[in-house]
């Protein structure tokens, strides 16, 4: 079973892939906008973690870190996107792309440039055997949380007022803001969930690795967001299974030997190449005929 | 533009070129001066090719990156003396190629090499709504920085370690026999280069296809109403623009001395768009311009943020390591936000212009002197 | 009987469950001028846009001058074989000038690649285009804006470019999607002059979209109605005028109780 380690690593990544995705997804869906900024704040409430459980219990600073990284996606979207709402795509994307870069920059500036120790999370990362496999307890609990939140997401969704909401906007923009729907709060709520998804998705994430650079964020964000393309863009539970399917099959890809483990990257972005050529609108995606 | 016009702007650029060569016999190589005349233009020549496509042509693409990762190792691979390479792919038996290419074929080669894996690339991704195209230009880009680190390419790209002792921009410097540096010519050239490969660019946009680029920007059902065939269009368009970025990465490579793939990363893109953005999208000479700038302000101007003193303010907890590219990205944000159009919108800096300028000025002063002597 | 140009067979085209155009056929033969009407939501710009290319028919056959046109041809081989068409809601380049406009026209029928058009290999080729695009525009009487940004031009000398653009194709047939929205009376009237001067001088034949009842009766020769995607009555505008289910169609019928 030498397997094992690598299929439990991957439905672990998979699941943390997947709480980046749905910020990525949602936000799309939305706004139309690849928020390039996502996997810099996944990054950055990984550098809160390290900065806050030192002085504080570990219980009073994770939920900290999700609040303060979910403020943190509230405020980008106001700085950020809000004054460009009527702008071109592009410039959109090129604000996003700008707050990427701020972010990465101001936490080059106050770590100093110094990869940051990650702290030891008690019970969390306490290392457990199952199937004949010794890893972290972390890699069982991901799972089951992402379902548990994605569970709780779909029923927001689906059965209250917001969610109502955020279904009307994401099918047509201009025609709810007519209707009356509250645009501005709309797409804060799904910049606040995002983003507040993606804090948990960092404190999971990161208990696997030791140490934070500023740049930590940048590819897991970027897997996240082909896994959202995967499974067709806007849609969450697509996002979900694209998310697994990335974390599964890069980890496979890992099992084949250290000569493999560089293209455990690339694969996910031939995945990419694979399904925008096969498939556009992605696996649960749906067509979209432009008038002319 | 007419005819004394272009005869003026020529005369500009000459002058421009014969300040660069000047400056070079006079002031010390190790002026900070010439890291951003080096680094500005190539980071012009790449900002413009970029521009060619996010700005004439609409097509967001964010591989420049990967482009120029391609043309660096082409040149490098291609140009390491044959008796060094021993040493540099100590790893790897001295590698499979056993020859080398003069310099300036490198370069073009690198632009190739470059443009046949844009057209590659292109048939998948051109095909896309134009958000996916960045995801996946990006994506490209990271998957070729996989495959040129990938240890069983070794013999050829040295694996994950550097390539060095290649020609450098300082081996254009003619020297005497004892190895002194007679004329200097270190900038000179890659100025020379860059300039050429700009001009070609421009000779593109003002063709009938970069009419043709500048429509499918604008429309693309329209254009393709009008005949135009998009996906060749488009293909065109990012082929040529990836040709440059090609060109771009050698003479980076030749300015950086070394070569390592993991220095090929997505920020790098991202700091170029930034250039074309300040400059104004759609705009050559913004391009240029937003790239000295660029250059000056991060290697130089703002170099006291990170060292203590900035402005004759001593403040060493907050000047410290870092702190100018915070400065530097606020600054940015604030011209994507407020400043739309960069320096120069769409328009280009001509001699006209600024003769229109000034004629507009002293129309508009004349009068009010006149009303002060009443 | 005059040659044949467009001739559409059995064109169905549908969205999903929606059926936009239903087992369509008709016929459109040189030197005419011919209406598509109907209500809106009838499903005539989709036809529109399956004979340009721009939406892979679900079913039927289009021909073009006796040849079939194969499904899935992009709209711009389309246009190279002659068919030129101008859009409901005005698609100029809008931050070119008129004369760039339509240049962009006359790209696809230059003898030049990249290479020789960015090393100015072949001037005379961009000076005959140049050259074409005055006479046109000069025979529109747009010279004098020929360097006007199209978005700065007047709703009226839009659409008037947008035609002449078309045009500048070479086209052997040209459809235009509802020119006459947004004109006022005179305006219009002045477009029923235009396009019958412009069949006359190119040689074209025109397939036309129009709500402007006026217009159509006016310059027509044949006039096809369209309903919730079916054609419901074909014929001259006389017969077409007093057809019961056309003014059913217009107006609403009341079903019996």
């Amino acid at each position: 079973m030498q397997y094992v380690p690598y299929l439990l690593a991957g439905i672990s990544v998979g699941g943390q892939y997947a709480l980046i995705a749905i910020g990525y997804t949602m936000v799309y869906g939305i706004l139309r906008l690849i928020n390039f900024a996502h996997g810099d704040i996944f990054m950055a409430a990984g550098l809160m973690m390290i900065y806050l459980a030192n002085p504080l219990t570990l219980w009073l600073a994770v939920p900290l870190v999700i609040l303060f990284t979910a403020v943190l996606g509230f405020a980008v979207e106001r700085a950020a996107y809000k004054p460009l709402r009527d702008a071109p795509r592009m410039s959109v994307m090129i604000s996003a792309i700008g707050v990427s870069y701020l972010v990465q920059n101001v936490a080059l500036y106050v770590t100093g440039g110094l990869a940051k120790t990650y702290p030891s999370l008690p019970w969390i990362s306490d290392t457990i055997t199952i199937l004949g496999a010794t890893t972290k307890r972390v890699t069982v609990i991901t799972p089951v949380l992402t379902v548990v939140l994605i569970v709780g997401l779909v029923i927001l969704i689906k059965k209250t007022k917001i969610g109502m909401a955020m279904r009307a906007v994401s099918r047509d923009f201009e025609t709810s803001r007519l209707m009356g729907i509250k645009i501005n709060t709309v797409i804060s709520v799904t910049f606040l969930i995002g983003s507040l998804l993606a804090a948990v998705g960092s404190l999971l994430y990161f208990a696997n690795y030791t140490a934070i650079v500023p740049t930590s964020g940048a590819m897991p964000g970027l897997k996240a967001f082909v896994a959202a393309v995967f499974g067709g863009i806007g849609s969450i539970p697509g996002a979900v299974i694209g998310a697994f399917l990335i974390g599964l099959s890069e980890n496979i890809i890992k099992s084949g030997g250290s000569s493999w483990t560089t293209f455990s990257d690339a694969f996910t972005f031939v995945l990419l190449i694979i399904i925008l050529a096969v498939k556009p609108t992605g696996l649960f995606g749906e067509k979209q005929t432009d008038k002319v | 533009m007419t005819k004394r016009q272009k005869i003026i702007s020529v005369i500009l650029l000459a002058l421009v070129y014969a300040a660069v060569f000047v400056m070079e016999q006079v002031i010390p190589a190790q002026a900070m001066l010439f890291t951003v005349l080096k680094k500005g233009a190539i980071y012009a020549l790449v900002a413009v090719s970029m521009n060619l496509l996010n700005g004439f042509t609409g097509l967001f693409s964010l591989g420049q990156a990967g482009f120029m990762l391609i043309g660096a190792y082409v040149y490098g691979i291609f140009t390491i003396p044959t008796e060094m390479r021993t040493s540099v792919y100590q790893y790897f038996d001295g590698g499979v190629i056993q020859f080398t290419v003069p310099v300036l074929l490198a370069i073009v080669l690198a632009g190739v090499a470059a443009a046949i894996a844009a057209a590659l690339i292109g048939f998948p991704a051109l095909r896309l709504k134009s958000d996916y195209l960045a995801i996946a230009t990006l994506g490209f880009a990271e998957i070729l920085r996989a495959i040129f680190q990938w240890d069983k390419l070794g013999p050829v790209t040295n694996g994950s370690n550097l390539l060095r002792k290649f020609p450098t921009f300082n081996d254009f410097n003619i020297t005497n026999a004892d190895g002194d540096v007679v004329i200097y010519l270190s900038t000179l050239v890659p100025f020379l280069i860059v300039g050429v490969c700009i001009f070609l660019i421009v000779l593109l946009i003002n063709s009938s296809y970069g009419r043709v680029f500048r429509a499918i920007r604008d429309d693309e059902r329209a254009a393709e109403a009008m005949g135009v065939n998009l996906f060749a269009h488009k293909e065109i368009s990012f082929v040529v623009s990836s040709f440059f970025a090609g060109i771009g990465g050698a003479l980076l490579a030749m300015y950086q001395m070394t070569i390592q793939a993991s220095a090929f990363k997505s920020a790098m893109t991202y700091e170029i768009l930034l250039i074309v953005v300040i400059g104004g999208i759609g705009s050559v000479t913004g391009s240029c311009i937003g790239s000295f700038l660029f250059i000056a302000a991060s290697e130089w101007w703002l170099r006291g943020l990170d060292s203590g003193t900035f402005l004759g303010i001593t403040a060493p907890t907050i000047f410290r390591s870092g702190f100018r590219k915070v400065v530097f990205a606020v600054i940015i944000m604030v011209i994507v936000l407020f400043y739309r159009k960069g320096l120069m919108g769409d328009k280009e800096f001509s001699v006209a212009r600024i003769a229109g300028r000034f004629r507009r000025l002293f129309r508009r002063r004349a009068p009010a002197e006149k009303g002060a002597t009443k | 009987m005059s040659e044949n140009v467009l001739r559409i067979e059995n064109l169905t085209m549908r969205f999903g469950g929606v059926t936009a155009v239903d087992a369509l056929s008709l016929d459109v033969n040189r030197g005419e001028i011919v209406a598509l009407i109907g209500p809106n939501g009838a499903g005539k710009t989709t036809a529109f846009n399956c004979i340009t290319g721009v939406y892979e028919q679900t079913d039927g056959k289009i021909r073009f001058l006796g040849k079939d046109i194969k499904r899935g041809t992009t709209p711009d081989k389309i246009t190279k074989l002659g068919i030129a068409r101008t859009f409901q809601n005005i698609r100029l380049f809008k931050s070119m000038t008129v004369f760039e406009n339509v240049l962009v026209a006359k790209h696809m029928r230059t003898k030049q690649n990249v290479f020789s058009a960015t090393l100015r290999f072949n001037r005379n080729e961009e000076k005959r285009v140049r050259r074409e695009t005055e006479e046109l525009l000069d025979k529109q009487g747009l010279l004098h804006l020929k360097d006007e940004v199209a978005s700065n031009l007047p709703y009226g000398l839009q659409r008037h470019l947008e035609i002449a653009r078309a045009l500048a194709t070479d086209p052997q047939i040209i459809l235009l999607d509802e020119p006459a929205a947004g004109m006022n009376p005179q305006e219009t009237q002045e477009l029923a002059g235009f396009i019958q001067q412009i069949r006359d001088e190119y040689k074209l034949t025109v397939f036309i979209i129009e709500h402007h009842m006026d217009l159509i009766m006016q310059i027509s020769d044949r006039i096809y109605v369209l309903d919730f995607g079916a054609l419901i009555a074909s014929g001259s505008p006389a017969e077409v005028q007093s057809n019961q289910r056309v003014i059913d169609a217009y107006l609403g019928v009341v079903e019996d109780a």
